[in-house]
């Protein structure tokens, strides 16, 4: 597993306020259960084959369904969760949900207020590379995780660059131990 | 405002004896001769100055917020910094991060609006010296009165010769001046008067890019507003490589039309291939049926390094900054044709011609800077002639053997994945190449953008392009394609017959699809956009690189979209307009509709037209594959005037978007003409600027987007089933905010209506009356108590 805090597109290079590395998964369970209001927003190339079979929209699922987090698909990645008979909370633009997610008075998805933690995967890397830099900047009292399989150093944690099965098996211990919520 | 009059006339006099005594070099000028003849009055803002619609322009930008997305945490403009902004800190001049970011978008609309106005400056001044100052300007003849509705609109002028154009040009570049100058350090400190300001850059790039079109297609007898333009050769196949060959790129047409007309005057015509890439292909194909098009800009280096061109000329803007490194390598010689690019040649103009054949034949010099574009001309085809049987189209692309034999070297670093801005798999790729299957690498050629980072970040120096490019050579040759090259304006006639039904919402929106080539998995994605909306019935415009991808996709009986749809603006229609610099044609398009459907007061009546288009002119623009600073001082043009646009995915990196909030009810609130009340008029448009992840969003988006207030209900029906149905077969479930659309049951698509019905009911929908929209108070036509 690399530890390099190295943006996977070499020249996106954030500035002097970068992302924290995710060398134990068991950071992200325990960020997820502390959180009061977290979001998943999944992009669409979650849908997406990893060379061993597995795709990111499954494991987007499974984390949803074990952490009880509300997904926003975004694009059209809807289309692909309906296919597994999983029905996002809400389905929107990227620039939509990053622009509502920025506005501490946007009343949430279920008119509940605010979110406090918002994790991202799926996304075309240079996009959520701008989006993360957006509400790294922008947004109040509000933590990003990229899931992504590389190091997006917009976000306050993020997975480095990651092998699929590094990956794979990052994700088998979070969803591990988020069984515990 | 800015005076009318400018110099006109200039009296230089040397010496003059009189009784009273001798004057020396006396110098009068008259100043400008009022257009008496035009009877429309002078709207409010002639001329407007870079504050003069800013009431306008904050108007906007309270309903579509600017959301900043910063690619770094720091400026580093000036010696103060690097500034560290992040954390809301601001930098050592005082400026936070919003007011930065705002000022990188004014800065490169500026280089935008800067490289069409200077564009067009240089076409103007080369005519008028060619042509004479009082050439006259006929963009359509007796099929268009309205032949500058942009010019008109911001400057109130009506241009009838070239010289008309050089007060317009004048104007632009005062303006551009005062714009950049607001970007340096200690001078503007808002970031939405940062805003106000790029919106004032792109409105003047449309002035600079339509008189560019305006003096080219008048002078050099582009298509006059013909929807019937004849379809041209497009592809990588298409020249006849068996004859010298000169490649022209760029987007300044003169150099190219030297070529063309020298071949015509020594009767060569057929002799030399004359192909381009970008722009300068769009105008040199209005010019001339005898040249072709190789592609869109990525096609640069794929067609030089496989040695087709014997010779090149280059022009201006989106060309590769190494051309002259990469036409060294397939020994052809390079001839740069424009101040602004000359790649550091020696200047040649005042060389006698044959001297520089000569040099540039025997290899003495590997290029020239020639700035005469009638001596490009000759230049270019006397060498040409001479190079390409010693050049015998050598090439830089190598053979399969060369590709297995590197792959096999390959250590998988992903370095080149890594340099990708598609991210493509081209590791995976070497694998599989080192077993001698190259279909993978094939198949990444669909999606290059031809950048060619994967060959600059190889450790092991392999031109991983060329080995892309090789991979899919078979699928290259067989790009031939046809285009219906640039008609250049609408008719006035036309957007009588369609003002109507556009306003109404009965033709269900104006699409453009316009700008460069940087698509995140290719441009058979816009053919494929282009076709949806013509099938249903949208008008589909288009321009630019955009315009060519549109052809690269052929049916099964082997026809392309141009082929198959009308170039007429008409519901259904695929109309390419042609260049970059054609663009405010499509704006002109929405501004006539205003002006001759609606007869609004057109000139220098900016803020009215704006408000009239974003209220009732379901128009969006797509720039699917926008790169360049152009391409952000264009859309910045369709802001301010109201029109919505929509990027790809790369678009997310212009670092701002204008975004509406559907959820906030407030934001939409438009005021009834008719009696001065308020009236909630729902998202329509929602954005004015965003980024679209995926063609099928996009799709979604368009139709959503070309909803207006103004929409009857007839015409909100069918603008509703397109978005419905979009919404259902790409996304997989019922859009959830359909109840901000529809005001009355009338609104409700009648196949839909039962389904409708149920959510309008469980949303606690309540009937709304459909204004007379305007955001302007001095247009409400009666108010409470009147």
């Amino acid at each position: 597993m690399g530890v390099k805090a190295e943006p996977w597109q070499k020249a996106e290079i954030a500035g002097p306020k970068k992302a924290l590395l995710i060398l134990k998964p068991e950071v992200v369970a325990a960020m997820v259960k502390r959180a009061k209001r977290p979001l998943l927003i999944v992009g669409h190339l979650a849908p997406e084959e990893y060379s061993d079979g597995t795709k990111m929209i499954d494991y987007a699922i499974r984390m949803s369904r074990t952490a009880g987090v509300p997904v926003v698909a975004t694009a059209h990645t809807t289309s692909e969760f309906v296919k597994r008979k999983f029905h996002p909370t809400a389905w929107m633009s990227a620039m939509d949900i990053a622009n509502r997610l920025k506005d501490p008075e946007w009343s949430g998805l279920d008119g509940r207020g605010s979110y406090d933690l918002a994790m991202f995967m799926g996304l075309p890397y240079y996009m959520e590379f701008v989006v993360l830099a957006g509400l790294k900047h922008f947004s109040t009292d509000l933590k990003t995780i990229s899931l992504d399989r590389f190091y997006n150093p917009h976000a306050t944690w993020s997975f480095p660059n990651l092998s699929v099965k590094d990956w794979n098996e990052n994700f088998e211990t979070l969803l591990n131990k988020l069984g515990g919520k | 405002m800015r005076p009318l009059s400018k110099k006109d006339l200039l009296m230089k006099i040397k010496e003059l004896k009189t009784d009273v005594g001798t004057i020396k070099d006396l110098e009068v000028s008259f100043g400008r001769i009022f257009d008496e003849e035009w009877e429309e009055p002078v709207g409010p803002t002639p001329f407007p100055s870079i504050t003069d619609l800013r009431e306008w322009d904050f108007k906007l930008l309270n309903r579509y917020k600017p959301f900043y997305l910063p690619f770094c945490d720091v400026c580093c403009l000036c010696t103060f910094g690097k500034c560290d902004l992040s954390e809301d800190k601001r930098g050592a001049c005082g400026l936070n991060m919003a007011a930065q970011q705002s000022r990188i978008v004014l800065l490169a609309c500026c280089i935008g609006a800067a490289t069409h106005t200077a564009h067009a400056r240089h076409l103007v001044e080369h005519l008028i010296e060619k042509y004479g100052r009082n050439s006259p300007l006929d963009v359509g003849g007796l099929n268009i009165d309205v032949e500058a509705p942009v010019t008109r609109l911001v400057c109130g002028l009506r241009p009838k010769t070239l010289k008309d154009l050089e007060d317009a040009l004048d104007y632009c570049e005062e303006q551009v001046t005062h714009l950049l100058s607001a970007t340096h350090t200690g001078q503007e400190g808002s970031n939405l008067d940062f805003e106000s300001k790029v919106l004032h850059a792109g409105m003047v790039d449309q002035v600079g890019m339509e008189i560019a079109d305006l003096a080219q297609i008048s002078v050099y007898g582009f298509p006059k507003a013909d929807p019937e333009a004849n379809l041209t050769d497009l592809g990588f196949g298409i020249a006849d490589i068996s004859k010298p060959t000169i490649l022209v790129i760029g987007h300044n047409v003169p150099s190219s039309i030297g070529i063309v007309d020298y071949l015509t005057d020594k009767g060569l015509l057929g002799k030399v291939e004359v192909v381009g890439i970008c722009c300068t292909a769009h105008d040199i194909t209005r010019y001339s049926r005898m040249a072709k098009i190789v592609g869109p800009i990525s096609w640069q280096l794929r067609y030089i390094r496989s040695g087709l061109a014997d010779l090149i000329v280059v022009d201006e803007q989106c060309i590769r900054a190494d051309t002259l490194v990469e036409a060294q390598k397939v020994k052809a010689p390079v001839i740069a044709s424009s101040p602004k690019n000359c790649l550091g040649l020696e200047n040649r103009t005042a060389s006698p011609p044959k001297d520089v054949i000569s040099e540039l034949v025997e290899e003495k010099v590997p290029g020239v800077l020639i700035l005469d574009p009638d001596k490009v001309g000759e230049v270019a085809v006397e060498t040409v002639m001479a190079v390409a049987p010693q050049r015998k189209k050598l090439k830089i692309i190598p053979e399969i053997e060369e590709i297995i034999a590197a792959a096999q070297e390959c250590t998988q670093c992903n370095e080149c994945m890594r340099a990708c801005p598609n991210n493509m798999p081209i590791p995976e790729a070497m694998k599989a190449a080192a077993e001698g299957d190259l279909n993978p690498l094939a198949e990444i050629l669909e999606s290059c953008i031809g950048c060619a980072r994967c060959d600059s970040a190889c450790p092991n120096d392999f031109p991983l392009h060329s080995f892309i490019v090789k991979a899919g050579e078979d699928r290259l040759w067989e790009e031939k394609f046809k285009m219906r090259v640039g008609r250049g304006a609408i008719q006035d006639v036309e957007i009588r017959e369609v003002g109507g039904p556009v306003v109404l919402g009965e033709i269900p929106g104006v699409v453009a699809l316009v700008g460069c080539a940087n698509y995140p998995r290719g441009g058979k994605e816009v053919a494929e956009i282009a076709e949806e909306f013509a099938k249903r019935r949208f008008i589909v415009v288009t321009s630019g690189c955009a315009a060519m991808s549109i052809a690269m996709v052929k049916d099964e009986e082997g026809k392309t979209l141009y082929e198959k749809y009308p170039g007429s603006f008409d519901a259904g229609g695929i109309l390419n307009v042609g260049s970059c610099v054609s663009n405010p044609h499509i704006a002109g398009a929405a501004i006539k509709i205003a002006s001759i459907f609606a007869k609004r007061k057109l000139r220098a009546n900016y803020e009215e037209i704006a408000d009239y288009i974003l209220n009732r002119v379901g128009a969006v623009g797509v720039a699917w594959g926008a790169m360049s600073q152009k391409a952000a001082s264009i859309a910045s043009g369709f802001w301010r005037l109201g029109v919505p646009v929509i990027v790809g995915p790369h678009g997310s990196k212009y670092r701002r978007m204008l975004l509406g909030r559907e959820d906030k009810e407030e934001d939409w609130y438009v005021y009834d003409a008719r009696t001065g009340d308020k009236v909630y008029g729902g998202p329509a448009p929602e954005h004015l600027f965003t980024t679209a992840e995926t063609k099928e969003e996009t799709m979604v988006m368009i139709a959503k987007l070309c909803m207006r207030p103004n929409d009857t209900t007839k015409g909100r029906a069918i603008k509703l089933t397109h978005y419905i149905d979009l919404h259902k077969r790409l996304y997989g479930v019922m859009p959830k905010d359909i109840h901000l659309f529809v005001r009355n049951k009338a609104d409700v698509p009648i196949t839909m209506k039962n389904e409708i019905l149920t959510i309008l009911e469980e949303k606690g929908w309540k009937e709304r009356r459909i204004p007379d929209p305007t955001l302007l108070p001095r247009l409400i036509r009666k108010r409470k108590g009147d």
